[in-house]
């Protein structure tokens, strides 16, 4: 193991069991811990110790007025057998997160390679439009207006103007239509940083590389696209695949502000919401632990399992 | 051999593009632009129209005789709540500025750290930071508010600005575009002129990696500046301009003026910061990519 250091020599390692070794290597680069260390101070705290937390009082019934009791997995049980909005949001989640997750994705690698088409200046007027939504804010809110439940609403204003409908639907108050406004509402400002990554991992492959594909007998864009970009992206996709998943299960801000809390029948309802509504209205902060705790579970091994399958793209 | 006629752009040799696909690509990325482009445009002619026009029907997708009076509404509305209208700005400028500039400083630190120094346990260091790009954040959120008042940080800026501090996405991709684009020679030989660690992050590497402070900026600043109402948070004159623009829209259809006023004065900010630094932001994504 060879350890590049300019300030003083390495330790050689032979001389000494792995331990002393290890502490001699920690002495000698003090000052990179103490550069690192104010970053993990806070992360620790705001991050890792939030998690462990979760874990414990998840197991408990803390509710931050009384001393918490040992429930050992209760409120885990509660949550799957006795729970039924749970179980709602639960599915809820995974169709919310099983569509915005790929779409968004997918979305982002085609309009980011379609957009690489383009020259240079007309490139960097278009990716603003693409980007925007997702740095904006609040701005998805305009989505309410333009589904109004009133004619001033322009899709039923136009829907009623067309003669399709005769009188107002209440798009954001109808079980039917929820879940599907807020996947696309989503959608619309899922375009974020994975999307800008997806642009600048075009823009770094080699130009050269085409040009010897096409000698080798690559025909057309589609097998270009596949034989020699996505597999040289393939950091870039792994990347972006953490951002869109992570991002495709956190979606509750979005729900609440379309469709008011709870939404009607809690159609949209997701874990994200539930989570929300227990720790943060009704303070049984064990039992949201517990919700967090599963979320927490699911993101993670989701993360886990697709960065496995795209690591094999292009082998 | 037979040879066919090469397709020419700007006088260069296009390979493998056929008329067709050019067509339909333009197609797809003009139907998608739309469907990006229209609500935020659609926000834009709503601030702009006159009273009678935002009760028009059908309404309309352009404004006949535009007006500034919504974003003077929107002045007045905010200036007859009983926290100043100023306030509201002034703790959204305040959070914004404090938590991206604190991110900006220690999370450049930590990365240099982390992409150019050897040490043990920073392959472990780094690996826990990629962890928590898994996950989101919003699920620490109940244990966060019995962390933050343990402090006694409830019901007070803190609460928002230093655990923003330590967001990691920024240093992700600020550690990435370092082990990239800042040669270990240069920092070789700074440090054989006798430089300490941190004269050499501050003097050389730091000024090589200007893309990324952008792009740790950016990434910073949008969730940052779009900070609603925290629940952290419940003196009204703590609350964020994104909190004040959400009460005004709560008022309803004849508030929808203003808020639509509101949402452009919102939107306009990160939007032109990031028209700005593109270039430089996309340069830094092209390092960010994750290793299996």
């Amino acid at each position: 193991m060879s350890q590049k250091t300019a300030t003083k020599r390495p330790v050689q390692r032979s001389e000494m069991s792995k331990a002393q070794w290890t502490w001699k290597e920690i002495k000698r680069n003090k000052t990179a811990y103490f550069m690192v260390a104010p970053f993990m101070i806070l992360f620790i705290i705001f991050t890792v110790f939030p998690v462990v937390l979760s874990m414990v009082l998840s197991l408990t019934d803390f509710n931050m007025l009384q001393l918490p009791h040992w429930l050992g997995t209760e409120n885990f049980s509660r949550l799957f057998l006795d729970d039924e909005i749970f179980i709602l949001a639960c599915k809820n989640t995974l169709i919310f997160a099983a569509i915005t997750g790929p779409v968004s994705y997918l979305l982002s690698l085609i309009i980011a390679w379609f957009i690489n088409e383009l020259p240079p200046k007309i490139r960097a007027a278009v990716t603003p439009i693409f980007y925007a939504p997702s740095i904006s804010g609040q701005v998805y809110l305009i989505w309410k207006t333009l589904f109004s439940s009133d004619s001033y609403g322009w899709v039923n204003a136009t829907l009623m103007d067309l003669g399709f409908i005769s009188t107002p639907v209440l798009w954001f108050e109808d079980a039917d239509y929820v879940m599907g406004l807020c996947i696309v509402v989503a959608l619309w400002t899922s375009l974020g940083t994975a999307f800008l990554a997806f642009i600048a991992g075009f823009q770094t492959i080699d130009r050269s590389m085409y040009e010897a594909a096409a000698v080798d007998g690559i025909k057309n864009r589609w097998q270009e696209l596949w034989y020699i970009t996505l597999p040289t992206m393939r950091p870039q996709m792994m990347f972006g695949a953490v951002l869109s998943i992570t991002q495709s299960f956190g979606f509750g801000a979005i729900v609440t502000a379309l469709c008011g809390f709870p939404s009607v029948d809690y159609a949209a309802h997701t874990i994200m919401n539930h989570l929300d509504d227990y720790g943060g209205s009704r303070y049984e902060i064990g039992y949201a632990s517990a919700i967090a705790v599963v979320l927490f579970v699911v993101m993670i091994t989701c993360n886990i399992v697709i960065k496995r399958a795209l690591s094999k793209v292009g082998e | 051999m037979k040879l066919k006629k090469l397709r020419t752009r700007n006088h260069r040799v296009v390979l493998n593009r056929s008329a067709g696909g050019d067509i339909g690509i333009s197609f797809f990325l003009i139907l998608m632009g739309l469907f990006m482009f229209l609500p935020m445009y659609y926000v834009i002619i709503q601030a702009f129209k006159p009273l009678d026009e935002l009760f028009m029907f059908p309404p309309r997708f352009y404004v006949i005789d535009p007006t500034v009076e919504n974003f003077k509404d929107l002045f007045s509305l905010l200036s007859d709540s009983w926290v100043p209208f100023s306030r509201y700005i002034f703790n959204t400028v305040f959070i914004t500025f404090c938590g991206t500039f604190g991110n900006l400083l220690i999370a450049s630190l930590a990365a240099y750290s982390l992409a150019k120094l050897h040490y043990p346990g920073r392959n472990f260091l780094f690996q826990v930071i990629v962890l928590s790009l898994m996950f989101h954040s919003t699920v620490n959120q109940v244990t966060h508010f019995i962390i933050l008042s343990a402090f006694g940080w409830i019901d007070t800026l803190l609460s928002v600005i230093v655990p923003a501090m330590a967001t990691t996405i920024g240093l992700y991709l600020m550690k990435q575009f370092m082990e990239t684009s800042v040669p270990d020679t240069v920092l070789e030989s700074a440090r054989i002129d006798g430089a300490s660690e941190f004269r050499t992050f501050w003097i050389i590497a730091m000024p090589m990696v200007k893309p990324a402070w952008l792009t740790l900026i950016i990434e910073c600043f949008k969730n940052l500046w779009n900070t609603g109402a925290s629940i952290y948070i419940h003196s009204e004159e703590l609350k964020t301009f994104n909190y004040a623009i959400q009460q005004i829209v709560a008022g309803g259809i004849a508030r929808s003026g203003a808020g639509a006023a509101a949402t452009v004065v919102m939107m306009i900010v990160p939007i032109t910061v990031f028209v700005f630094s593109q270039s430089q932001i996309i340069e830094t994504m092209g390092s960010s990519g994750m290793k299996d």
